[in-house]
């Protein structure tokens, strides 16, 4: 039966939160794959994937068809357009994970290199910013989005850290380099998912204050 | 979704003029069918078909089978008073009667229709129509007021608390907003929302907008033609004939 | 240049101002010498005794023209009996259902009929009821009255009945009432003030109609309850009394006069307190 227009926003809002938890929870899973190292993770990894892709195609015919039949305005409607920008983000974050998971198919299956300790601090700030971002976008809160935009500087910095760290490895031992490069492109996914949750908190701001602030200058 | 009325090739003419061309469609129980489509496309002459109301017109003629619960209401079976007690109909002008209450205009369904009915029982039933109606609370200190004192949105409330008062199937609204406005048209509209879970409703329309926000299905009528009728979700993002995305894109009427 | 022309426009528009009061006036002024005429002449002979003492004899002083109020009253309201519902139910015809050529035939009759002089209804009653019943009767006194009567509330009800707007019509249909249930319990409810008013303003005219009681109820100088006898009114008194050499009955015919324009007058008032709209 026909919803009415407050359920059906309250609705689009609950579908995006699930899907980001679910990409939240990729990302997580499958970092503590290669930690922990323990292969069996990464099927579940996979599976959540089939369920981000549905929400993904859901979220947007949701929004398509409120702005189609509602005619939403201000709030309303910076709401919806937020909803279907951070629907592409999440999906480009599961994608991420699943490109992670690659990586870890591989480096699973032959000795470490070395302890991961930078690795999965990236993963822990970038899972923090998602949830921020996520957060802001739940409770309007552009404070809050505008301070993990900031927090990117840190996940672009451990990215550097690691590839220097790495670069040593290679140079001191060449057999390492298949196993250096998979954990230097691992490095690459987790910060791109930290640009996308930016990119959430970018959107995020728009909806609450009708800013655009994509493609300033560093925002001090 | 079972169907309340099935429509089977429905043409009429006033006189020598046809209006509608061999109309055919179905509207589904429990639900909002909006009609719509430019001016003098057919939409109020064809729900008007759907409680009979032609009947007064002189030079009325019709051709084709409109089927409420699978009998055809214009055939001798059928009495058109009956038939109007099961299907109601609001107007375009809030039109509550003259010198009469409030009270008095929500029971006179109730009074004229032969049926015995006891003070007690017209009373509890004109409050609840009242309350279906979303206007229970502004009245219920003034039931004996005039009707006419009402402002036009709670008239047109009490228009249709007039028509559920009968307790009809279906609800033929034609243009109920017209002549109302914004804050009492968006009342109306959750009303209409509210309703179509007992009542089957049927609305003419000239709002698109509206059209978009209250139904289920849409019908585009097109110089007494149907044109494209569907889901108001298919019709508004991607309709099937270019004449009707070219209707709501307003690239004409 | 302009300041010429708005001073002649303005000069223009206060005469014409003054001109259409003084017609006002000119249409009012009748009427408050009338009464004020017949207050002055008739007041004389208003006494208590006049409104409950029969008429007394040539010569005898004194005497009333309770009779002739009585019989007013009664012969009035006798016409009224049968009139208003045929004139009502008429004009109902005509206005709700009445479309064809038969239709037109009755409005033409009923606006024909409005025009005929009252005297023409007198005869018409004579041949019709007092030829046959070898007398002079109420009855036929009623019957002249009522062929005055139904044409005028004929038309007025079928005006009053069309202005009701067709929404009400409709949505009394639309709610499944029957067609004779809607049109009297709803349409009629609904112009009831007006046809009230058309009837009482008839029944004003009527009362005060002398040319057809003259050769139909006849006039009579005692109390009357048989209606199939002639029977007094109060025009007629007022015509014989008018005509006669008699100083003291010309004061009475005046009287007369007063007391019907006072009926009149309260009838009209009647008319406007009860189709007083409701708050």
């Amino acid at each position: 039966m026909k919803k009415h227009y407050s359920e059906q926003l309250a609705g689009l809002r609950e579908q995006v939160l699930r899907m980001g938890g679910l990409v939240e929870q990729m990302t997580r899973r499958v970092v503590q794959s290669l930690v922990e190292r323990d292969i069996g993770i990464l099927p579940e990894v996979r599976s959540m994937e089939t369920q981000v892709n549905q929400l993904h195609i859901e979220i947007d015919e949701a929004c398509i068809e409120l702005i189609a039949l509602r005619q939403p305005a201000a709030i309303d409607l910076r709401f919806i357009a937020a909803a279907m920008k951070i629907n592409t983000d999440m999906e480009r974050i599961g994608d991420q994970a699943i490109n992670i998971t690659e990586r870890a198919e591989v480096l699973l299956t032959v000795p470490p290199l070395k302890p991961l300790i930078d690795i999965p601090r990236m993963a822990d700030i970038a899972q923090e910013m998602l949830k921020a971002s996520l957060d802001a976008f739940v409770n309007g809160d552009d404070v809050l989005a505008l301070e993990t935009i900031r927090r990117d500087d840190e996940v672009d910095q451990l990215k550097d850290q690691v590839f220097r760290e790495l670069l040593t490895y290679m140079m001191a031992d060449p057999s390492t380099i298949p196993r250096a490069m998979e954990l230097i492109l691992v490095s690459r996914h987790l910060e791109r998912i930290g640009d996308h949750a930016t990119n959430i908190c970018e959107d995020v701001i728009f909806m609450v204050k009708g800013k655009d602030v994509r493609h300033q200058e560093p925002l001090a | 979704m079972e169907n309340v009325f099935e429509i089977h090739d429905l043409s009429n003419w006033f006189g020598e003029n046809q209006v509608l061309k061999k109309i055919r469609m179905d509207i589904g129980k429990n639900s909002v069918t909006s009609v719509m489509g430019p001016s003098g496309c057919g939409k109020s002459t064809f729900i008007r078909c759907l409680n009979r109301m032609h009947d007064m017109t002189p030079g009325f003629r019709m051709s084709g089978e409109i089927l409420l619960d699978g009998t055809n209401i214009y055939s001798e079976k059928i009495d058109p008073v009956y038939l109007r007690r099961r299907v109601g109909m609001v107007f375009q002008q809030p039109n509550p009667f003259p010198r009469m209450s409030v009270f008095e205009n929500v029971a006179v369904g109730l009074k004229l229709n032969g049926g015995k009915l006891s003070r007690a029982d017209i009373s509890e039933k004109v409050e609840r129509s009242l309350v279906m109606a979303a206007l229970w609370n502004e009245v219920k200190d003034h039931l004996r007021q005039s009707g006419a004192s009402l402002s036009g949105g709670q008239q047109q409330r009490l228009c249709i608390a007039r028509a559920l008062a009968v307790e009809p199937e279906v609800l033929l609204m034609d243009e109920p907003c017209s002549a109302l406005d914004p804050m009492s048209t968006s009342k109306i509209e959750e009303l209409i929302e509210d309703l179509s879970e007992k009542y089957t409703i049927a609305v003419v329309t000239h709002n698109m907008q509206q059209a978009a926000r209250i139904s289920d299905q849409v019908a585009f009528f097109l110089m007494g033609e149907l044109i494209e009728m569907d889901k108001s979700g298919k019709i508004f993002t991607n309709p099937s004939d270019k004449r009707t995305e070219q209707y709501i894109t307003g690239r004409f009427g | 240049m302009t300041g010429a022309i708005t001073f002649r426009r303005k000069a223009v528009d206060r005469t014409m101002k003054a001109l259409f009061c003084l017609a006002a006036i000119l249409v009012i002024l009748p009427l408050f010498l009338i009464l004020f005429d017949l207050l002055i002449k008739g007041g004389k002979e208003l006494k208590l005794t006049l409104l409950i003492d029969l008429p007394h004899p040539v010569g005898e002083p004194g005497g009333g023209i309770a009779n002739g109020i009585a019989g007013t009253f009664v012969i009035t309201l006798l016409a009224m009996l049968w009139s208003v519902p045929t004139a009502v139910l008429c004009g109902i015809y005509l206005a709700e259902y009445g479309k064809g050529k038969f239709a037109s035939a009755v409005r033409f009759a009923a606006d024909t009929m409005t025009g005929v002089p009252s005297i023409i209804m007198g005869i018409f009653g004579y041949i019709l009821l007092v030829l046959p019943m070898k007398r002079f009767s109420a009855w036929a006194g009623a019957a002249a009255l009522s062929m005055i009567f139904i044409p005028v509330v004929v038309r007025t009800t079928e005006e009053m009945l069309r202005t009701v707007p067709t929404t009400v019509r409709e949505a009394a249909l639309a709610l499944g009432i029957a067609r004779w249930k809607a049109t009297l319990r709803i349409t009629v409810r609904t112009a009831w003030p007006g046809i009230l008013t058309g009837i009482l303003l008839a029944m004003a005219r009527i009362i005060g109609e002398t040319a057809p009681l003259l050769f139909t109820a006849l006039g009579n100088q005692f109390w009357q309850t048989r209606l199939d006898q002639p029977m007094a009114a109060v025009p007629l008194q007022v015509f014989t009394y008018a005509i006669s050499p008699y100083e003291d009955w010309h004061d009475k015919a005046w009287a007369g006069a007063l007391v019907l324009i006072t009926m009149v007058l309260l009838i009209n008032i009647a008319a406007r307190v009860l189709t007083r709209e409701k708050r």
